[in-house]
This record gives C-alpha cells, structure tokens and sequence, in this order.
C-alpha cells in the first residue's frame, strides 16, 4: 500500500495501533508481529499467529523509524508485535522529554 | 499531518480514557472522537468557518476538531471587545458558524449565533448513520486555526496557522499517551490566545484530562486545583500575580499541582520569587512563543528554576529572567539591524525557523526566502544557550542615538521595594530625540520616591538610561493576557502635553 501521514496501522495480531507520520509516496508492506496489517480492529479474527523475531513489542507514544529516516510510525495503542516494512524490522526513535510547557 | 489525525489517535490510544470534563460530568477519548464526528456533519458543506466568540467552556475542543474534521478553519474571538470591533472581526469571515455564550449572544443578535450548550445538545439527537459521517479531508496546508492579533497598536490582523504548523509543534515538543491517567490541567487562558489553543492540543496528545475555568478568578482557580486533583497548568502573568497574592498567608492544599508553566507577556522576576516559594513542590515552567510560532519555541524547566534558585553564580541566578533554551526543532537567529548575526551575548532581533513557524498572515506571509521569521522581538542568548527577551524592538527608545529597551529600566524599577509595576517609554525630546519617562505603581501599602527610583537606576544602568521623569500612578493598562499596553500609556503622556503618538 502506499501510506499518507495520518493512515492507521492496525495490527492483525496483537493490539498494537500506529499513525503514519511521514512515508515516502512508493509502495509498502508494512507488517505487525510479521502478519500484514489490518483495516479496523474489529476485522482482527485470531486467523494470523505472531512470527518469531517479530515479537518485541511495540509502546505508547514511541515512534519507529527505518533505517534511512524515510518512514516514521507513531504508536497510538500498545502491543505485544513489533513493526516492519518490507521486512525491515523498525527502530525506536529516540526522543529528549521535553518539560510540559502548557 | 492533519488534526483529525489526532481525534483517529486519540480514540485508539485514549478510547476509555477521560480527557475532558470535571465533577459533573467526563468524556473519554470515544465519546469526545464520537461528539467531534457529531458535529463536523453540521458544519461540512454548511459554512466556511467555526467562529467561537464566548468564555471557556468544558468541551470547547468540540468545537475546534469539528471545524478540522469537516476542514474549515476554527476561528476563536475575543468576546470582551467593544460590539464595533467584534462585529467587524466577525464580518472578516462571512458564511461562518458562530458560536457563543448567551450572554455574548445577545449583543449578536443580527448574526443569528448559535449557542454553544444548545448546539452541542442537539448534536446528541443525530443519528450519525442517518446524516452519513464525512471522510476529513486531511490536506495538511489548509488553515487550521486563526488567531487575531490583540491589536495594541494598529487593526488586529488574522495570524493563519495551518494544520502543519500545530502538528509539528505537537510532534516535536510533546510525546503521545505521555500522561499518566491521574493527570489533569487546569484551562484558565482564554481561547482566543495562542496558549488557549495550544493547551488543548498538547494536553489531548499526551493524554491529560483538560478541566475549564469558565473565566478566571485566583480563588476559584485554587479551589479548582484543590477539588480536581490538578497536576498541571497553565498562566499568563496576571494570573499567577494574583494567584500568588490569593496565596497571601493562607494555607490551601496546591500539592497535586506538578507543573504550573507561565508565558504569554514578560514576568517580573519578584513574582516568580514569591511563586517558587508559595509553591515548594511545583516544577515551574517558563514558556516563549508567539502566535505566528504556533505557540512555544522556547522553555526555562523546573531545573532551570531550581538551579538559579539556589546557585550563587550570577550568570546561573539571572537564567530566572530568561525563557530558557530553544526547542531542538526550531532554530534562532539573532541579527543586528544590517541582517547580520551577532555574536553570542549581544543583543538583536530575534529570528526563527522551523516547521511550526507560520509567520503568516491573511494577506501575506512574512517569511523570507530562505523561511525565517523575524518575530520584531529583541533579546540575546547568552554563552550557555539560554535567550533573554528584551522587549519589542518597536518599543526601542533612541536616546541621543543610544537605542534603549525600556524592559531594561522596567527590570530595575521593578526589582525597587514598593514597586508593583512599572512601564517605560520615550517620548519627543528637542535635545536627544527622545526622553525616558517611567510610570510606575506602588504595591498595596508602599510608598515609593521617583527621585530615589532615578538613584537606583542610575546605579544598576547609566545615567544615560535613567528616566528623565517617573511618574506614579494608581494603574497600568493590559491586554487580557497580561501584555501592557505601552502605546496607550505613551499616548496619554503625550496627550498630557498636547502632542500625539508617532
């Protein structure tokens, strides 16, 4: 698929939920927990299985990068699946906490 | 990215969480997703724009994410204008939906607004199915927000901030479901301010319970800390003088408060004194930013205010009258009047850049080419990174070709015991072009002497920056939010000697 910032990532294993902040405009198969994502959270039918060495999780609030800085995920709803596209198994972006300032 | 985005975030990260509402009532992140649905079928293909022209209210975000939702821009009007005025704001935006107060609603009559607690009980009795939800349209250089300058001293201009502005200051300073459930800010900054529109934002993307002060008032302000379990707010200036006044020997439990940030106008350093130590427990955070910026671009953190606090090194114990260091994802400039940048320490004009600078207005933008907004602001950053704002250069005094921020006299003045306010500014002058006259207020009981003023300035500054004249006086006008009016001060001055504003 090719993803838009604001396109929702669902995962059909686990709970995890994610927000496409920025994509590049190719085609991409973006996966969770190894199985490839789904439309809504209701069409999450326990059919697909978790895939070893797709299984670390993804957190709240983290974003998840690739190696080039070309996609960068939010994760709005944690899960026990850990993001990739095209098979590349994304990274936490490390982010300075900021004091909250209103 | 757009802001409906942030409603899709917000049902998925905080469905069964409370993010707005107080001890009558509480919306979780469904309900609020489900209200904004709601009421963005009422606007889309209907109106143009969603006016709010009232006091705060406990679902004012509804308002702002059904005018995003349905992809017209939210428009917030400062309801405590003069009919004239706020009729002509209003006319600005024809075809809008206007929502209102009742009170408000009766000086609007002509415009046939809609009351905001009617409309939002009647978006109950629509069957969302029956009417078809919309699909938001989510281009992200459409207008989201747009904010009218308070005016102080030409027309008020409508400062457009695009929904790519308020996402990337979102994105880049505040980190989602970063609340804890117990978390709750307190609103009290209206919501036609900057800061108003930025609480909610950050506040719904981390996750924080926002509770409405309908209008303020430092005691209801307390009690509200008191009885909701506020862990977090936000003040302009004269919020936090009176809260602190409020405070005044008596013993209220703030101690939920984590955080209380303040901004909006310059702080004198004696009240942020008096409000560390009413506040032991509190971090405090100091916020720089302005409405072409999307709000923040620059914070002094709980840290900073406890190590000037407690350090006796003097370049440490003055960060307390800065507004701390620039977010990492805006970058500054300061630049003397060729453009040039100066030096670290010396003082200029404040330039930014960065994805949540818009620097644009109805009618124009005021980036330059290579996307820097020059804010008109003057200040410097010292060798630690920490930027200390001067004032407007617009306010520059030029005395015998010597240029003069008056908030440098105002710093000194105010630091003056008996001294609650104080304003400085030039006027003609057939000798140096302009003179320095100061006028000052005196705190309750306290007596001050101009000529013992113009001693201490002359001691701390020059003579050269010593007013000419200090006049005392019962009161000094403000904008709501805290920012003196200096031009109306200036104006009197001259009136008083029969000449008028340049």
């Amino acid at each position: 698929m090719i993803l838009k910032p604001g396109a929702r990532l669902i995962s059909a294993v686990c709970t995890a939920e994610l927000m496409t902040v920025k994509a590049p405009k190719t085609e991409l198969e973006v996966t969770i927990g190894g199985a490839v994502t789904i439309a809504s959270a209701a069409a999450r039918d326990g059919s697909v299985s978790m895939i070893n060495g797709h299984d670390g999780g993804t957190l709240m609030g983290k974003r998840y990068v690739d190696e080039a800085d070309s996609i960068e995920l939010l994760c709005t709803k944690a899960g026990t699946g850990a993001v990739a596209v095209n098979g590349e198994l994304l990274q936490l972006k490390e982010a300075k906490a900021l004091p909250a300032s209103d | 990215m757009h802001l409906s985005s942030l409603i899709e975030m917000v049902e998925s990260g905080f469905d069964d969480r409370v993010l707005l509402g107080d001890e009558n009532f509480c919306l979780t992140g469904t309900d609020f997703g489900f209200l904004v649905r709601l009421g963005a079928t009422q606007v889309h293909n209907k109106y143009a724009s969603v006016m709010y022209v009232g006091e705060n209210h406990a679902l004012l975000p509804v308002a702002l994410f059904a005018a995003a939702w349905a992809g017209v821009p939210f428009v917030p009007v400062n309801y405590r204008l003069e009919d004239r005025q706020l009729r002509s704001l209003i006319e600005r935006y024809p075809n809008s939906m206007v929502l209102t107060d009742p009170l408000t609603a009766t000086r609007l009559e002509e415009l046939s607004p809609l009351i905001f607690d009617e409309w939002l009980r009647e978006l109950s009795n629509i069957d969302l199915e029956e009417v078809g939800p919309i699909e938001p349209d989510e281009n992200d250089d459409d207008v989201a927000v747009v904010l009218f300058t308070s005016g102080t001293t030409s027309e008020p201009k409508s400062a457009l901030l695009r929904h790519r502005h308020l996402m990337a200051y979102l994105l880049g300073s505040v980190e989602f479901g970063s609340a804890d459930e117990s978390e709750a800010v307190l609103v009290s900054v209206p919501p036609y301010h900057i800061a108003g529109v930025a609480n909610m934002l950050s506040n719904l993307f981390s996750g924080r319970r926002l509770v409405y002060l309908q209008s303020f008032s430092a005691e209801v302000w307390l009690e509200t800390v008191q009885r909701e379990a506020i862990t977090h707010a936000m003040v302009v200036p004269t919020m936090l003088a009176r809260v602190v006044d409020e405070l005044d020997g008596k013993i209220v439990d703030h101690s939920t408060l984590r955080t209380l940030s303040y901004g909006g106008a310059k702080v004198s350093e004696r009240i942020i004194r008096l409000a560390l130590q009413s506040f032991p427990n509190t971090g405090f955070v100091n916020a720089y930013g302005l409405t072409e910026t999307a709000s923040t671009i620059a914070v002094l953190g709980p840290d900073d205010h406890r190590d000037a606090l407690t350090s006796d090194n003097p370049m440490i114990q003055r960060r307390l009258s800065s507004v701390g260091q620039v977010l990492p994802m805006v970058e500054i400039e300061i630049r003397d009047e060729h453009e040039q940048v100066v030096t670290t320490g010396e003082s200029g004009l404040i330039y930014l850049r960065g994805e949540q600078v818009s620097g644009e207005y109805a009618g124009g933008n005021l980036l330059d080419g290579d996307g820097w907004f020059c804010t008109r602001d003057q200040g410097f950053i010292d060798s630690d990174g920490y930027l200390f704002i001067e004032g407007r250069v617009d306010d520059t005094i030029i005395r015998g070709g010597e240029n003069i921020a008056p908030a440098e006299i105002e710093e000194v003045l105010l630091a003056q015991p008996g001294v609650a306010e104080a304003c400085v500014v030039g006027l003609p002058d057939d000798e140096w072009g302009q003179r320095i006259v100061a006028v000052v207020v005196q705190q309750d009981g306290r007596t001050v002497e101009p000529n013992i003023l113009q001693d201490a300035v002359r001691k701390v500054l020059r003579g050269s920056k010593t007013p000419e004249e200090i006049i005392v006086r019962d009161s000094l006008p403000h904008t709501e939010t805290g920012k003196m009016l200096r031009r109306v001060v200036q104006s009197e001055l001259l009136a008083r000697e029969g000449g008028t504003a340049t």
